[in-house]
């Protein structure tokens, strides 16, 4: 290789998995959570992960959210490597590039919508302001209320506009409508949507409803620890076309 | 679980344990006292004369109420004990040649008694042969009565009329330079020409006899035989000494063990208020099945119980220790044959009940809350909290606070209730230790005020009788004496009212600069010309206040009765004195001029010549060093203090690492999946760290100025409760001790801190994802 070649490299995949597997020992008991799986997750994608329970997806999320490491195998994120198991570059990570949204939200209850997302954009570096992160979520006129004055949709979207304010690279969500009914789940899907095309967020979600899947760029199928299948959508859908 | 429930059985143990030892080493005194007492047929009523025919006995002994009248002859008497150059003192006391079993009779520790009519054989008191390595046996010098004379050591013994042997004057036990020895009443009355006479009397009382009775009967037949005045028991200077002690001990008992329990309840309030909250669906499940509210209180009572219980013995053996090795310390000073320590059952089941109590009403709100919710709604999730805008914000400072300083203020003001007994726990903690200390600060500013500023003299001599003020030149013309003071001491019993009090006035040179006499603001006063002064407390006694007009009663000489004005109150910690002008003394007495004694300033050079040149002079009865009482008073000092330091600085970190460590569980299962929420965003485990042990902080910073305070006002109780005649107790803090109070609280805050944070590092981060609170 070239020097000129190392400084313009060829347009790599945002993450590289390649023969991931994940091993747990409960007890007397052995569980093969991932056997061996290739991945690549291109930069500004939409990726669903679909699949039923114990088929591995949140492993590999967790996996590729720096908070658990692989068995054997290797991922990359960019130039990170992130099978190596050090607490304070997995940190680092986490806090530079990866936006989180959970299944229960996770607010801390004793801060206001701004503050939850103030908490994030306080240690970052390039942050978008609380209000406008709030905004892009539509909750511009909430800001000031506490977790326990909104409804559970509401919250989310708080969860979103906390985990994108830090304009990271990645966007995970862990089961992100698997606490809300269909109607506010599909707001909080437009707003996910929302986020993945105007920031260019690469997006990863992770559910059981295959209806969600019709969102997505692609649509990777998880089974027994394996990757099953991965499906392109031609025509993705709108969040708001979305029903169930 | 196991560590909060060790850390509140810690506590419990602590209550229990100061409780118990307090407790038992009281009642240990108080047993070995009355049992000594009654064994050795300790006098009720105690009368000193100048001399009486051996007659005036069976007229004593007719006095109703009086059961037995022993008579005898004391005297203060030098010593010239070998390889020690210092004057030694000693007060002799004669044994009854007939009535072996007279009162204050002596516990024989070593040898026997003196044969009746041997001039030459002696029984000395226990610590006295101790301090001097003195047996059976061996030989020394006394100047009896003026003449030297040598005596053989036949025994040591203890006797219930001195178990606290101090020097007339002095503050402090020195039982190298003082002690008590005992000589068969024949040959001691010979020696001080009280041959079928006496100067000393020793009644005991019928039961049920009125004591005052006795006293005004006994001071009528003795006044003409210059009698100084009957008194009680309750006046005798060695059980008035003891007895004052042990009320101190009583005060103690009660003011530290309830403040262990407060803590134990608390801790044990919120441990369990969490740990039902966290098993408010198994609550609920066993409700479901059938269980009663009754039943489901009875489990987590019983829980409790195990707690409370494992503190509750091990409390008691540990009291038990702290007890023997406290009256260990106690019998150091006062001196008893024996030492009766039992544990009382009393004080074992008071202990327990008190702790269960504690325990109970800690547990009992928070199973009840949990008990009698229906069982659908326990079963779910506790509804989110409710928080707003703390005030502290609302002030105006809210943009200067940080996302996480915030959470750690609104947190702290909506479990308002919590943190403030937190903050009381860890500040009652930084209290005790305080507590502990203070005694030593005190002292050392007591013995600033009394020997820096106030008597200021090398050493004191006093005379046998009231001598003429001419031996004061006598004195100047010794080598080394650079400066003498004279002074005439003349006891008396003031009056005022219906209010009296026995003391002596000390009549002292105008101007004098060894020993000043301080005001209130610790200035020099001068000495009025005409007039009394009187030691504040004494003012207090009395009821009186400068101008006032008090009687004063000799009790020496032709005892005149006259009048005084109270001319200003002088500021003394020790003792209660009054004091006049030397020569307005002397008129007063209708006496010439003469002394008792003399303050000197002494070239340190000399002080050896001059100690030998005093025991060639008859007439001084005594001479004391003042540098070598602060000796012995620092020495006695560092032991006892030391056993209350460490007792209370043991302790005191015991509830600060009971409160902060309990505080930083439950803050962690509280608030774990948030800390843990905020370690998935990026945060560090430092950053996660602040905000569960900043509260903490806060909360401890917080506490510590108030326990500095707290602890101060527990100092001022204590030192309102020692206040008495013999002394009164300043409440003197150094910068150092507030230093070290609240570094101790801050180090044990600190450590349980972190061993808290250790956890952090376990947090589940996965689980969060996926778990619902």
């Amino acid at each position: 290789m070239t020097d000129q070649e190392q400084r313009v490299p060829a347009p790599r995949p945002i993450f590289e998995a390649r023969g991931l597997t994940k091993v747990y020992q409960m007890g007397e008991v052995r569980v093969d959570a991932l056997r061996g799986v290739d991945l690549d997750l291109q930069a500004g994608e939409l990726v669903v992960l679909l699949g039923p329970s114990g088929s591995g997806k949140s492993t590999l999320l967790n996996i590729l959210g720096g908070l658990d490491t692989p068995t054997s195998g290797t991922v990359r994120y960019g130039d990170h490597d992130l099978t190596v198991n050090d607490d304070a570059a997995m940190t680092h990570y986490r806090r530079e590039h990866v936006g989180f949204v959970f299944q229960f939200y996770n607010l801390i209850p004793s801060l206001t919508a701004r503050e939850n997302v103030a908490l994030v954009t306080e240690i970052s570096d390039n942050p978008m302001t609380p209000e406008e992160a709030l905004a892009l979520v539509g909750l511009a006129q909430r800001m000031d209320h506490f977790p326990s004055q909104m409804s559970g949709g509401e919250q989310q979207r708080v969860a979103i506009a906390r985990a994108v304010a830090k304009r990271p690279q990645v966007l995970l969500c862990d089961e992100p409508t698997g606490a809300l009914d269909a109607q506010t789940g599909v707001m909080v899907l437009d707003v996910i949507a929302r986020v993945n095309r105007e920031l260019g967020t690469t997006t990863v979600v992770i559910t059981h409803n295959a209806v969600i899947a019709a969102m997505a760029d692609r649509v990777v199928y998880f089974g027994d620890g394996r990757v099953v299948r991965i499906e392109c959508n031609a025509h993705k859908k709108a969040a708001a076309e979305l029903q169930w | 679980m196991a560590y909060e429930a060790l850390a509140i059985a810690l506590v419990v143990m602590c209550g229990v344990g100061t409780y118990v030892m307090f407790l038992s080493t009281l009642e240990a005194l108080r047993a070995t006292q009355d049992a000594y007492y009654r064994e050795y047929r300790f006098a009720d009523v105690f009368v000193s004369l100048k001399r009486a025919p051996e007659s005036l006995r069976q007229r004593i002994l007719d006095i109703p109420a009086v059961d037995r009248v022993e008579t005898r002859v004391v005297a203060q008497i030098r010593l010239e004990m070998p390889e020690f150059a210092e004057p030694v003192t000693a007060l002799m006391v004669s044994l009854s040649d007939s009535e072996p079993h007279g009162l204050n009779g002596l516990h024989l520790r070593e040898g026997r008694l003196p044969v009746p009519g041997r001039a030459d054989e002696v029984v000395v008191s226990t610590p006295f042969a101790q301090a001097h390595e003195l047996h059976p046996g061996d030989h020394f010098h006394a100047i009896l009565n003026g003449r030297r004379q040598a005596l053989t050591l036949v025994g040591t013994a203890l006797s219930p009329e001195f178990i606290q042997q101090l020097r007339p004057g002095s503050a402090f036990p020195d039982s190298k330079r003082y002690g008590v020895m005992w000589m068969g009443r024949r040959a001691l009355g010979q020696a001080y020409d009280l041959d079928g006479a006496f100067n000393d009397l020793a009644l005991s009382l019928r039961p049920g006899a009125d004591a005052q009775d006795v006293i005004d009967r006994a001071d009528e037949l003795i006044t003409p035989y210059g009698g100084l005045g009957a008194y009680a028991r309750k006046d005798q200077r060695s059980h008035r000494f003891f007895s004052q002690e042990l009320e101190q001990l009583g005060t103690l008992a009660s003011l530290f063990p309830s403040m262990f329990m407060g803590v134990a309840a608390f801790l044990l309030n919120v441990v369990i208020g969490r740990l039902v909250a966290m098993q408010r669906e198994q609550i609920a499940t066993l409700k479901a099945f059938g269980y009663s509210n009754a039943a489901v209180l009875g489990h987590y009572l019983k829980l409790v119980a195990v707690i409370a219980g494992c503190g509750i013995v091990s409390g008691i053996a540990l009291g038990v220790w702290l007890g023997q090795l406290l009256s260990g310390i106690y019998m150091e000073f006062y001196y008893f044959p024996w030492l009766k320590f039992s544990l009382q059952p009393m004080t074992v089941v008071e202990a327990t009940i008190a702790s269960l109590l504690a325990a109970g009403a800690g547990t009992v709100l928070a199973v009840w809350r949990a008990a009698k919710l229906q069982p659908a709604q326990a079963m779910r999730p506790e509804p989110p909290p409710h928080y707003r805008e703390s005030r502290v914000e609302k002030l105006g400072l809210k943009r200067w606070l940080s996302q996480p300083t915030r959470m750690i203020i609104r947190h702290i003001q909506r479990k308002a209730f919590k943190s403030a007994l937190t903050v009381l726990g860890i500040a009652l903690a930084c209290g005790i230790i305080l507590t502990g200390l203070f005694q030593r600060d005190t002292v050392g500013y007591m013995l600033h005020i009394q020997y820096g500023m106030s008597q200021r003299e090398d050493l004191s001599v006093t005379f046998t009788d009231p001598t003429a003020y001419r031996a004061r030149f006598d004195l100047l013309g010794l080598p080394g004496i650079e400066h003498v003071e004279v002074f005439r001491t003349v006891p008396v019993r003031l009056r005022h009212g219906h209010l009296d009090y026995r003391t002596a006035i000390r009549g002292v040179e105008p101007g004098g600069d060894i020993q000043r006499l301080l005001d209130a603001d610790l200035r020099p006063v001068d000495l009025p010309a005409d007039g009394i002064l009187l030691t504040d407390f004494l003012g207090k006694i009395l009821d009186v206040r400068v101008g006032d007009r008090i009687v004063v009663e000799v009790l020496e000489g032709n005892r005149p009765l006259r009048e005084a004005s109270v001319a200003g109150l002088v500021k003394e910690y020790l003792g209660v004195s009054a004091y006049m002008d030397l020569a307005a003394l002397n008129r007063f007495v209708h006496e010439g001029p003469t002394i008792s004694g003399a303050w000197l300033g002494v070239d340190s050079a000399y002080l050896q010549p001059l100690f030998s040149q005093f025991k060639d002079m008859p007439r001084v009865a005594g001479v004391a060093e003042r540098r070598q009482e602060i000796r012995n008073f620092n020495r006695m000092m560092d032991e006892t203090m030391l056993f209350f330091t460490y007792v209370a600085t043991v302790f005191a970190v015991i509830i600060a690492f009971g409160v902060v460590y309990n505080s930083a569980r439950i803050a962690l299962t509280e608030r774990g999946r948030e800390l843990a929420s905020l370690r998935v965003l990026g945060f560090t485990r430092a950053e996660i760290g602040y905000i569960l042990l900043g509260e903490l902080g806060i909360l401890t910073l917080i506490a510590i100025p108030l326990g500095l305070w707290l602890g101060e006002w527990m100092c001022y109780y204590i030192a309102h409760t020692m206040q008495n005649d013999l002394f009164r107790v300043p409440v003197v803090l150094v910068p150092q001790t507030y230093a070290f109070a609240a570094t101790v609280v801050l180090i044990s805050a600190a450590i349980s801190g972190l061993a808290v944070r250790r956890r952090l590092d376990r947090l589940d981060l996965i689980a969060v994802l996926k778990t619902a609170e």
